[in-house]
């Protein structure tokens, strides 16, 4: 670095800050950036002109598809399809969870067997099992001793696609959820449950308004990708017949052979939602890291007595 | 019904103004005996301090005081009555679950690490308990939790969060949590062992304001000049039984047992 040459008389204080002020900083030379950074813009470069040049990627065509109503139908079945399956798995992996911290070990392994199970084996497996379960299965019946048959459904009659789809990636989903979870509940110290027991706070209470809220913070991250790469999972609802976004894509392109534009109208409405969800994610993050950041407006406070369950209690 | 106060007391000869009675208590943890036989009489009003090395027991001793671990042996009352169980024709049956934590919110205990609930603020730690256990109407928790916050000097601190108060404040409104149930005894498990030495004084006075209003109070500490000032009697714990108990003044300045000399010329 620079060298002050301090030999001669020594400065007074305020004059030696003006002569240090006076120094040039010469910023380090990184000559591996610069290269990196070139090559990177050539790279670019050739890349944007392969898709603009090449006439096969059929841009107008792709645009004229966008809003296109069977397109549009696809993307809403997309939608409800993760909003519901992703639903559904935070409340099952949160039932799984916290049998798996429970004292039973019954409890405790039943839930191990279940993430293991539907954690180990692939999704689409699931899938067409789930679809094809009156293979297995003819019908559901109850009866009772007494009262005779109460009901009776054929399999293949609630066993429709769009059906099978939710039971089949919620299961497989709430295993994951499951392990974010119990992974959040884990983080949380155990003094937090010890002094809300030495309180006289029984053990629901203390996993409903002690542990899973602070669990909280810890869960929502990850839980974030998941919801993003279930959306892109529900792609595989696909391979039995379920018209989400990529299904009407196929089946357009299935007549017209312009593949590589309908991929890029899919591409670009996966892209969009997931771009969406990822805002949400930050207010999310930014709203159960409360305690810990504290950026506290009076704003957010109300917010969060609108939502939180002591609204009406409690308004500070 | 049994396990009443009056026909506890007579079988077992507790005192009339008993509050903690432990006769022959012992613990373990699988093979570990970690109380080998703890006799420990706290009347109601006074205050008890326990001493003793690391790993002698005392936190355990402690948790046994509000069933937060069970006995392995031993008889251990609170107010004249079992905590965790029900005396009925000479069997203790566990009590259920609801029953257990009603009885526990009598018994007040505070941690060395505090343990304020992270995600609440002071307000919301002071009300959870009264409200949820002791279903009372929130409004009364409120106020009662403005006095009580009042008392430990820290009104003002009503809407923060724990990380924002000193870990002196953060002890006091722990002691503040647990006034708003109001205990008929309070443990401390070295309430002061965490705090940097300025911020120790501040809990100190707090406890010894609670001991002179008549709170009854089990202390855990290395504070040996609270013991000598505030303590009516000073238990010294090594090894799971308790060497020798008196009191503290007499004890601290003319120790019977070598071990009680040797640990005290250390924290002294
Ligand atoms: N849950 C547990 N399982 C197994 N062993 C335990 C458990 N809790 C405590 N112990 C053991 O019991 C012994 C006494 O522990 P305890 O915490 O009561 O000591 P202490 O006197 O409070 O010590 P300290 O001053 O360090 O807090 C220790 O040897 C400890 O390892
Ligand atoms: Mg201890």
């Amino acid at each position: 670095m620079s060298k002050v040459d301090a030999s001669e008389t020594r400065p007074q204080p305020s004059s030696l800050v003006a002569d240090v002020d006076r120094l040039v900083v010469v910023p380090r030379r990184n000559y591996g950036i610069w290269i990196g950074t070139a090559l990177t813009l050539v790279l670019s470069f050739f890349i944007l002109r392969a898709f603009a040049v090449n006439p096969a990627f059929g841009w107008e065509t792709a645009a004229g598809y966008l809003f296109h109503p069977s397109i549009m139908r696809g993307l809403l079945n997309t939608l409800i399809l993760t909003v519901v399956i992703m639903a559904l798995a935070i409340i099952i992996g949160t039932v799984v969870a916290v049998m798996r911290v429970s004292p039973s070990p019954v409890l405790r392994g039943f839930a191990g067997a279940y993430v293991w199970f539907f954690r180990g084996v692939p999704a689409l497996i699931q899938l067409i099992f789930w679809f094809n379960l009156a293979l297995l299965v003819r019908e559901f019946s109850l009866t009772l001793p007494f009262v005779g048959e109460v009901f009776s459904i054929r399999t293949n009659d609630f066993m429709t696609p769009f059906f099978s789809a939710v039971v089949a990636l919620s299961l497989c989903e709430a295993g994951y959820m499951a392990e974010i979870i119990r992974a959040g509940i884990k983080s949380v110290p155990s003094g937090q449950s010890e002094a809300a027991s030495a309180l006289g706070m029984p053990y629901r209470n203390i996993l409903k308004r002690i542990v899973l809220p602070q669990a909280m913070r810890f869960v929502v991250p990850p839980t974030g990708n998941e919801a993003i790469n279930l959306l892109k999972m529900t792609s595989l609802v696909t391979f039995i017949a379920v018209d989400d976004l990529f299904y009407s894509a196929q089946s357009i392109y299935a007549r017209t052979f312009e593949t590589i534009p309908l991929l890029i109208v899919v591409a670009f409405w996966y892209l969009a939602v997931v771009s969406i969800m990822s805002v949400g994610q930050h207010f999310l993050e930014r709203h159960f890291g409360r305690s810990e950041t504290r950026t506290d407006s009076w704003a957010l406070r109300v917010v969060r007595n609108a939502i939180g369950s002591r609204a009406k209690e409690f308004s500070a | 019904m049994s396990n009443t106060p009056s026909e506890n007391r007579v079988r077992f000869g507790v005192p009339e103004n008993s509050m903690v009675f432990a006769r022959g208590v012992r613990k373990s943890y699988g093979q570990l005996e970690v109380l080998k036989g703890v006799d420990i009489d706290v009347p109601t009003g006074s205050v008890a301090c326990i001493i003793g090395p690391s790993g002698s027991g005392k936190s355990t001793f402690l948790r046994c005081i509000n069933h937060l671990e069970k006995l392995t042996g031993g008889i251990l009352l609170v107010d004249g009555a079992f905590v965790g169980y029900d005396l009925r024709d000479d069997r203790l049956y566990e009590v259920k679950d609801d029953e257990l934590c009603q009885r526990r919110a009598e018994i007040g205990m505070l941690f060395q690490s505090f343990n304020l609930f992270s995600h609440m603020t002071v307000m919301e730690n002071l009300i959870e308990a009264p409200i949820h256990v002791r279903r009372m109407p929130a409004e009364q928790a409120k106020a009662e939790a403005l006095e009580l916050l009042a008392r430990v000097g820290l009104s003002e601190k009503v809407d923060r969060y724990p990380r924002e108060l000193s870990g002196g404040q953060q002890q006091r409104v722990a002691i503040a949590r647990a006034m708003a149930m109001k205990p008929k005894v309070l443990l401390f498990d070295e309430p002061t062992s965490a705090l940097d030495p300025e911020l120790v004084g501040e809990v100190l006075q707090v406890m010894r304001d609670l001991a002179e209003a008549g709170m009854t109070m089990v202390v855990v500490t290395h504070e040996i000049g609270f013991a000598r000032e505030i303590g009516d009697q000073l238990i010294f714990m090594d090894g799971g039984v308790i060497v020798e108990q008196g009191d503290p003044r007499e004890m601290i300045a003319n120790p019977q047992s070598p071990r009680t000399r040797e640990f005290l010329s250390k924290v002294l």
